[in-house]
């Protein structure tokens, strides 16, 4: 303890030498400048959709239309294994999408808009929540279109759907992390971005997302087995699409891969986060 | 004046007892570290790590930097581009961490900046008050009580539901000097940007600072302006290659100075 008793005013309000790690610096800020983050979101919304007809049109249009030709492509060839294809890819596509843009707009976000960081002091992590916060919008928005096409085909709704929210939340988190993590390579590296996209479009291949995973086989089902995504999206598609609660298996997985993939991103990110003002 | 400029200034004494601080500085030194060759591509990168030729060189923005700002003062800060100025400012307004040595800062900062920093030209003047006043770490509902006392401050009711980009520059410099000065802060940066605007905005912005002052902020400023610093501030620092040259009154070190960067 300190036993030299200063005056309240003589408290230092911020000493460089006393400040938290960034581990845990990032939280508090994050958490402290909620009101940033909550209008970063919305003005990120209201760019996109109040702007324009033509952005909510295109949320809501895009997994249909991509819905639409992988249903011509492939429903004839599932129509054993997959009655009513089109939920079934619909259900991928929803959470395929938010994953995808919102990786892919947090390091973007954090290029391009990053130059505020070397002017004024704002937590770091803003920029990656901010993009996992836009993504829900999005993801529920992209709801209505899948409940239009369950209804239209007469699939039914199960009470497994109460477990919808776990399944969106641990994405979100999954997300997160990912989004953290290839953020901090992508401010070393300006090329990263292409680079990820082209990883991310053969992860589509390896994701069952428009296929079945009975159609692969076994080596391929094996190798599926240490793809976090597979967990995620059957989270997100038992319920949905065969009308089942997840099994206790399958949460288990996709919640240590959601916990697992935000510890890792969250570190590698904070590692960097005093280095980040001389990056950007 | 000495012709040998590289000797540090006596005119930094100690700073006398009961004096209140509001930044202090003890030995601080930030390093920035850049590859030698500018690696910014992924595939570049890849290629020379397993070659490992990757050589960094460093390069101190500053070096053991130390001195005082007391409480209620108009401090200046003077010295050739590339003195680093601004990067004594980022470490003061905790936007970079010192490689070295101790900042210590006594209440709220607030950081002039170019206007079009916490800006979004897409969104309505209204939104961007908002935004900044966000950014600046004010509470949403805070802020919504001040709004009206903002945009008038600026002159731009008119206009504040109007997207930002339809802003002329000097109301853009107008709202920004209105939502970073609506609260009277302990320590303002100043970072030569107080010719916002026109003749009767400028007169109104010198009056704010004037009445900050009274209240008792400090101000911490940057300029070129050499006859500015002397006019406005008590004291002053000169930096030179990151290193501190000298610090005391405002009128004598601008004198050094101009004396050094006249021989």
């Amino acid at each position: 303890m300190n036993v030299h008793m200063s005056p309240i005013e003589d408290i230092a309000s911020y000493d460089s030498d006393r400040v938290r790690r960034p581990l845990v610096r990032e939280a508090v800020d994050l958490i402290q400048y909620r009101d940033l983050l909550s209008q970063m979101v919305v003005n990120i919304a209201k760019a996109r959709y109040k702007r324009s007809i033509l952005g909510v049109a295109w949320t809501l249009m895009n997994p249909v239309l991509h819905t639409a030709v992988l249903t011509v492509a492939f429903a004839n060839i599932f129509r054993a294994s997959l009655p009513r294809y089109p939920v079934y890819v619909l259900a991928g596509l929803v959470c395929w999408n938010f994953f995808t843009t919102t990786t892919v707009f947090a390091m973007n976000s954090l290029i391009w808009g990053g130059s505020i960081l070397g002017r004024i002091y704002i937590p770091r992590t803003i920029f990656a929540a901010a993009a996992v916060g836009n993504g829900l919008t999005s993801l529920g928005v992209a709801l209505i279109p899948l409940a239009a096409t369950m209804l239209a085909m007469g699939h039914p709704f199960s009470l497994a759907l109460v477990t919808l929210p776990l399944a969106v939340l641990l994405l979100a988190a999954f997300v997160f992390g990912v989004s953290l993590l290839v953020s901090s390579v992508a401010v070393l590296f300006t090329d990263f971005v292409e680079f990820y996209q082209v990883i991310v479009q053969a992860l589509f291949f390896l994701t069952p997302v428009m296929y079945p995973v009975e159609i692969l086989p076994t080596w391929a089902v094996s190798l599926l087995r240490f793809n976090p995504l597979f967990y995620l999206l059957e989270m997100f598609r038992k319920p949905v699409y065969y009308g089942q609660f997840p099994d206790a298996a399958t949460t288990l997985v996709a919640t240590a891969a959601s916990v697992g993939a935000l510890v890792v991103g969250w570190i590698a990110f904070t590692r960097r986060v005093d280095e980040l003002p001389y990056r950007i | 004046m000495p012709s040998d400029t590289s000797a540090e200034l006596a005119l930094s004494g100690p700073i006398e007892a009961g004096v209140a601080t509001a930044v202090a500085l003890d030995g601080v030194s930030v390093q920035y570290r850049v590859p030698r060759e500018r690696i910014s591509s992924f595939k570049h990168y890849a290629i020379s790590w397993l070659k490992r030729d990757i050589v960094f060189e460093s390069f101190w923005a500053l070096r053991q930097v130390s001195f005082d700002v007391r409480r209620g003062e108009v401090f200046g800060l003077i010295g050739p581009n590339g003195a680093g100025k601004s990067t004594l400012l980022k470490v003061i307004s905790r936007v970079l961490q010192p490689t070295g040595g101790r900042v210590r800062v006594f209440g709220r900062v607030a950081p002039l900046l170019e206007s079009s920093a916490g800006f979004n030209l897409e969104l309505t003047g209204r939104e961007n008050v908002f935004l900044y006043s966000a950014v600046l770490g004010h509470r949403r509902a805070d802020t919504a009580s001040r709004l009206d006392r903002i945009v008038a401050f600026a002159g731009v009711e008119q206009f504040i539901d109007a997207p930002l980009r339809t802003y002329s520059s000097g109301m853009l410099a107008r709202l920004g000097f209105a939502v970073a000065t609506d609260v009277r802060p302990d320590i303002l940066i100043v970072d030569e940007v107080l010719s916002v605007g026109d003749a009767e905005f400028q007169s109104k912005s010198t009056d704010r600072i004037e009445q900050f002052r009274a209240s008792g902020t400090t101000i911490l400023m940057v300029s070129h302006d050499l006859d500015a610093i002397t006019k406005l501030c008590s004291r002053a620092a000169w930096l030179e290659h990151g290193h501190l040259r000298g610090v005391g009154p405002a009128a004598d070190v601008v004198a050094a100075y101009a004396a050094a960067t006249v021989t």
